[in-house]
């Protein structure tokens, strides 16, 4: 049976490890001169795409980011982990998860992916909205939180259990769908030196939200951020 | 304007706490409220919690979704989207859980609107805060969509009470009028096969008064034993922190903190906790927090009313003792 392209959503956030500041002008965070990774659940997603490659059920990967230029560091993350190639959809102008998710569905109505994958919150805004939005907007089923993921020899489903408030649950999706990645799914990898410089061989293809038509215009404007 | 409030129900068809608190949540807002059931996995029947969202005062009237064939969040999320576009609704108010978040945010997606997620307060029916970078961070924001769909935290907003109400119940028997244009082909639903829920007659972690929560200096799980005897001495339920479910000593449900559950109990207890910034984002809200640790320097302390520097296997048994 023809095997999987899967499309892996990475976010850029800053560090988990550093001690957020609100800003003076009570705008938002300081992220100026902050270190910034990879959204740790977003390792989780590349890493099971490559895990789905690695057992030859997954054709290619396609990592996707949405941002400015910096985000272009994420992706070669990505592409050092493992994914075939990516796609940064440059941006300077603020993003909410709405204005992200019609940007990611309008790349994977280009690239037509057998499963769209992504972390199940980012550690910036901890919305875990994107996922939901990403598979509405394409009708496509979603499984969120998941702790495994098992696609079907046919490739034309997957069993997903997630975790839910109670406990666990398992579910069937017909491919393609957009799953979410939880805690428990696995360990990310590091990437190796050899594969960082393999990356940047890799291909990384620039486009503009304009580019494929997506609208960052959005009802929800942030009034202030303050400390707690 | 009026606001739709889906209900949230356990795996039983109970109606869960959480609902009252979004209904909480719906009363600042001040619109009048429907409250929306939805149908069960696996084919029971949400009756009960049908009857029970009927009582909540103030409810105008509760549309039941009961005897719906689908119960997948594809299913529900269409019927929650032209059940807002057909009252029509200003507001979607859902518990921010299981099936309300990914439901009323998949909702937003098929309106095109930007879900609010997670909110802790409303200041005005257009304005809400809500936590960022786990808690490190309060974001206030407006909404200027044509409905504004929300997820309130259970934890910010008290219960409101569980009778005095009087609704009417409108069975719509899982179809909704103009579902379908939000919808997709119905092979293409996520399908629910099993849930691996733990049963227990101890209060659920969500709704215990007192918390008892372990981490590291558990060592072990067969060590959370000890934790299981003082929250059962005090009527309360356990919880770790996400370096004891790393470790694999305790279930992935009992997490607390950023990426897991988000208590705030009368009393929480922290055993051998050291107060990571993300463990802290899930239960610093709760009423009184304690604490046991053996290293003094550890950032609990920080935010806990009572601390304890001792051995926690020997302070613990000994609490329990004396609670006895």
């Amino acid at each position: 049976p023809p095997m999987v392209k899967v499309l892996a959503c990475v976010a850029r956030c800053i560090d988990y490890s550093i001690k957020i500041r609100v800003n003076p002008e009570k705008t938002g965070v300081v992220t100026a001169n902050v270190k910034h990774a990879m959204n740790p659940f977003c390792e989780i997603a590349t890493e099971e795409a490559v895990r789905l490659k690695e057992k030859g059920v997954a054709s290619e990967i396609i990592a996707v980011s949405v941002g400015p230029k910096e985000n272009a560091e994420t992706l070669r993350t990505a592409l050092a982990m493992g994914a075939d190639r990516a796609i940064h959809v440059l941006t300077d102008e603020r993003v909410v998860p709405l204005s992200v998710a019609r940007i990611l569905a309008k790349v994977a109505e280009r690239e037509s992916p057998g499963m769209v994958i992504m972390g199940k919150q980012a550690i910036s805004d901890d919305t875990a909205g994107t996922p939901s939005l990403v598979s509405a907007m394409l009708r496509l089923p979603q499984a969120l939180f998941a702790s495994e993921v098992t696609v079907t020899d046919d490739k034309k489903s997957a069993t997903v259990i997630r975790e839910t408030d109670a406990g666990l649950e398992t579910i069937k999706v017909s491919l393609p769908a957009v799953v979410s990645c939880d805690l428990r799914l696995n360990e990310p990898r590091y990437a190796t030196l050899p594969n960082i410089m393999k990356a940047k061989k890799k291909p990384m293809e620039t486009l503009s939200p304009a580019d494929l038509g997506a609208s960052l215009a959005v009802g929800l404007q942030t009034v202030s951020v303050a400390a707690p | 304007s009026s606001t739709l409030v889906l209900a949230e129900t356990s795996t039983e068809g109970a109606l869960l706490p959480v609902t009252r608190s979004a209904l909480s949540c719906a009363a600042v807002i001040g619109h009048p409220v429907d409250v929306v059931v939805p149908g069960l996995n696996g084919g029971g029947k949400a009756e009960a919690a049908v009857t029970a969202a009927a009582a909540l005062p103030g409810v105008r009237k509760v549309i039941s979704l009961a005897d719906t064939a689908s119960t997948s969040t594809e299913a529900l999320s269409a019927a929650l989207a032209a059940l807002v576009r057909a009252g029509p609704h200003s507001h979607l108010v859902a518990a921010s859980a299981t099936v309300g978040r990914a439901a009323a945010v998949r909702a937003a997606g098929l309106l095109d609107v930007s879900p609010v997620a997670d909110v802790t307060a409303v200041g005005a029916p257009d304005t809400f805060t809500r936590a960022i970078y786990a808690g490190n961070a309060l974001e206030t924001v407006k909404s200027t969509d044509s409905v504004v769909v929300l997820t309130a935290r259970g934890t910010s907003f008290d219960p409101c009470a569980d009778s005095g109400g009087s609704a009417e119940i409108e069975d719509v028997a899982g179809e909704v009028p103009g579902q379908a244009d939000f919808s997709l082909a119905a092979d293409a639903f996520s399908a629910w096969q099993s849930a691996d829920v733990k049963q227990s007659d101890k209060p659920s972690l969500a709704g215990a008064n007192v918390v008892v929560a372990g981490g590291r200096g558990m060592k072990n799980g067969g060590n959370f034993g000890l934790l299981e005897e003082l929250a059962d001495a005090m009527g309360g339920a356990v919880g770790a922190s996400r370096a004891a479910v790393d470790a694999g000593w305790v279930e992935n449900a009992l997490q607390i903190g950023q990426t897991g559950k988000i208590v705030a109990p009368q009393l929480y207890v922290a055993v051998g906790i050291s107060g990571a910034i993300q463990h802290l984002a899930g239960m610093k809200d709760s009423k009184v927090i304690a604490c046991i640790n053996k290293d003094p320097e550890a950032p609990i302390f920080q935010v806990a009313d009572y601390g304890l520097v001792a051995d926690l296997f020997e302070a613990v048994p000994e609490m329990t003792k004396a609670l006895k």
